[in-house]
């Protein structure tokens, strides 16, 4: 910012969002179920996009909300639910020495981290956001310079690795097909080409009296449907008989309304 | 800002920006109800019925009481359910729906007790990427709502959304591309500006139908609705929510639905800019008048979406998946392409008309042998699957026994498995039925 002033505004910004930032990344790591982990991130992410955003990087903060939480942490979020990892993991060290790695790790990066921002606001004197994003007309126009100036080759190579990395994926969930892919067409002919049943099977018949599935069906010439009773049953031979007296009075009353069906 | 570029922006006094908040709140929630009144309506007469014609006139307050009833119902939630995440779920969904509606423009500048001030909330230079972002968080309500009912059926609906929004954002994002390059920015309002001869749904059509395509895909209506089918999924990712809850997601679905029939506006309908025979009188684009046209533009959009539902049957979830994929991304990818090469021509380079004759005939020759490329790979295929066929066709009453080559293995299309009778009870005629009706089911292993 120019001369380090901070308008009221930003100071609250700053302060919730930052805030809820640090909730976030400490939640994270807390807490026990995969689900809420990612969820936290997800807020730590949103609140660094308003502080962009609060920092003239409007473009910044809206790219880190569609990438890294609408698509990346979304995506995160899919496997942990496709995969189901809902029961916490255990506390137990895995591999030895890892939480005094890790610790002595985490305290090597933060003394990076502090002496780099240190150097950076000692050392370097800065022009501030406001002057350099009105050197191009805008802060979208000022990253678009760089972008597809000096720094084309980066963002070329950088764009190169991304699409190797998809076709590495790609080619290892890839399946070899036996056969091309039949079509719904195809299948549907084949369907009524093999003489079988074409759709669903008729289900059992239900009667006033018998409503088990071992009931057939009635078609509607009074005979009954042996393929309407489940299979189980019908390769054991337990098809109930069906009343003929029952088949007749069926027989006679489609014979009744058939004159009226021709007329619908 | 302090760009200087958006004149007017961030120099409200405090009461209007407030007063405007509560004035597009208040308009969501109020189109909100017209819109399912106004849906329940047309799609009756679509379908020969009457529709709701009871309660205030015409049966327009009917949609405020079923929200009073809604609200007063008990509330169920499954003993499942991860509590936290159940309850924040319908909030993120309705709370991104409502505050996207921050940078639409609904009209030009105009005076509210003696301030000058644009008739939007606030505008930013990367506006329009600002609500793709609010919409990609607005997702997260129905994922979580999908995973924190702790039932099957809403997760499964949930992740059908996720996978959803996230294909067709793409698409709906690369058909962003051509109008940034038209209008030169990002910001709804110098959009809107920059439509002032000729809309871009006219200039940039292609952009305009994907977008269309897309932003139904993307609120989860018919014939997109997958993660709500009734037929497969229950209710989808809202089947366990209840009372207030519900609301809460379905005041969301139809505050998204305006929301992306107004960005359709604002980016290719020339926002609150007059239609064109009324554009020729100059009051038309100045003071309140624009907003009743931006108004009967977004209800414009909103009729396509009653119509396409009461129009077109649901698409099956690969067909639908395949189509933004593999039609939509490609079609967006290409058509920026032309778009990009056209403005660098228009811009940068002074052909003659020789050279662009000559550009011109390399084209079509590419396109010539593009097409007989694909319709050689079309043979080809073709001729592979007659082989199929007939590879098939010979195998076909070969039996697979066991363990013919040593080793188990299933069958290859067109064998089928010797039958082991596991019963001594069983017939021979029995054995030969079952026999048949498994191999109908071992006929096709990728369903």
């Amino acid at each position: 910012m120019n001369g380090g002033a901070v308008g009221t505004g930003e100071a609250i910004v700053f302060w919730v969002s930052g805030t809820l930032a640090v909730i976030g990344a400490l939640g994270m790591v807390i807490s026990r179920k995969a689900v809420h982990s990612a969820l936290f991130i997800a807020l730590t992410m949103i609140n660094l996009a308003i502080l962009y955003v609060a920092n003239s990087a409007p473009f910044l903060g809206m790219v880190q909300i569609i990438v890294y939480t609408g698509a990346v942490m979304m995506l995160f979020l899919f496997v942990l639910m496709v995969v189901g990892v809902d029961s916490s993991d255990s506390l137990i060290e895995t591999i030895k020495g890892q939480r005094v790695a890790a610790f002595l790790l985490g305290v090597g990066f933060s003394i990076l981290l502090i002496a780099g921002i240190g150097n950076g606001l000692m050392e370097t004197s800065s022009t501030g956001l406001d002057a350099a994003n009105a050197a191009q007309g805008g802060n979208v126009e000022g990253l678009a310079a760089l972008m597809f100036g000096p720094y084309l080759i980066a963002f070329e190579v950088t764009a190169a690795l991304l699409i190797t990395a998809a076709m590495g994926a790609m080619i290892l969930t890839h399946r070899e097909r036996w056969m091309p892919k039949r079509t719904q067409r195809e299948l549907s002919q084949e369907r009524f080409a093999s003489g079988a049943h074409p759709g669903q099977l008729p289900p059992p018949g239900v009667y006033a009296r018998h409503n088990a599935v071992d009931t057939p069906a009635l078609l509607p010439d009074g005979s009954t449907s042996d393929i309407s009773v489940p299979e189980p049953l019908r390769v054991r031979d337990d098809i109930r008989d069906v009343d003929p007296a029952e088949i007749d009075e069926v027989r006679q009353l489609s014979a009744d309304t058939s004159v009226e069906d021709d007329g619908r | 800002m302090t760009d200087g570029q958006f004149g007017l922006f961030g120099t409200d006094p405090w009461w209007l920006v407030i007063g405007k908040a509560v004035v597009i709140f208040g308009l969501l929630v109020l189109l909100t109800l017209f819109t399912i009144w106004w849906e329940r309506r047309v799609v009756s007469r679509m379908q020969n019925r009457i529709g709701p014609n009871r309660v205030g006139p015409q049966g327009l307050l009917q949609s405020l009481m079923d929200g009073f009833k809604l609200a007063f119902k008990e509330e169920v939630i499954p003993k499942a359910a991860h509590l936290g995440v159940y309850w924040i779920a319908p909030v993120i969904s309705a709370t991104a729906a409502f505050i996207a509606f921050a940078v639409i423009p609904f009209g030009p500048t105009v005076s509210v007790f003696g301030v000058e001030t644009p008739l939007q909330l606030t505008d930013f230079p990367v506006s329009v990427l600002y609500v793709l972002a609010i919409a990609s968080i607005g997702v997260y309500g129905l994922v979580l709502a999908g995973w924190s009912s702790g039932s099957t059926y809403p997760l499964l609906g949930g992740l059908r959304s996720t996978a959803q929004v996230i294909s067709y954002e793409i698409a709906m994002g690369l058909s962003f591309v051509a109008v940034f390059i038209y209008a030169g920015s990002m910001a709804t309002s110098e959009i809107v500006v920059a439509q002032q001869p000729i809309w871009f749904a006219v200039i940039l059509l292609p952009s305009f139908l994907i977008y269309v395509t897309s932003m139904v895909g993307e609120t989860n209506r018919a014939p997109f609705d997958l993660p709500e089918a009734e037929g497969e999924l229950v209710g989808g990712f809202h089947t366990e929510y209840s009372s207030l809850k519900f609301a809460l997601f379905f005041l969301a679905e139809y505050i998204n639905m305006v929301t992306v029939s107004a960005l359709a506006t604002t980016l290719f309908l020339g926002g609150y800019l007059a239609p064109w025979p009324l554009s020729l009188w100059e009051g038309a684009n100045s003071g309140w008048l624009p907003v009743v046209w931006w108004l009967i533009k977004v209800q414009l959009f909103i009729f396509v979406f009653i119509w396409l539902r009461g129009t077109l049957p649901r698409l099956r979830y690969d067909q639908f998946m395949k189509f933004g994929w593999k039609v939509l991304i490609p079609a967006a990818l290409v058509w920026v392409v032309i778009v990009s090469i056209a403005r660098l021509f228009r811009n940068d380079v002074a052909l003659s008309n020789t050279e662009l004759l000559f550009i011109g005939a390399v084209i079509i020759a590419t396109l010539l042998g593009g097409s007989w490329l694909l319709s050689a790979r079309a043979n080809r295929k073709e001729q592979r699957r007659l082989d199929a066929e007939a590879e098939n066709a010979r195998r076909v009453n070969e039996v697979l026994t066991g363990a013919a080559t040593g080793h188990p293995v299933p069958p290859l299309p067109g064998q089928r498995f010797e039958y082991t009778p596991r019963r001594a009870a069983v017939t021979t005629a029995e054995v030969s039925s079952s026999q048949a009706i498994d191999a109908d089911a071992e006929e096709d292993p990728h369903g």
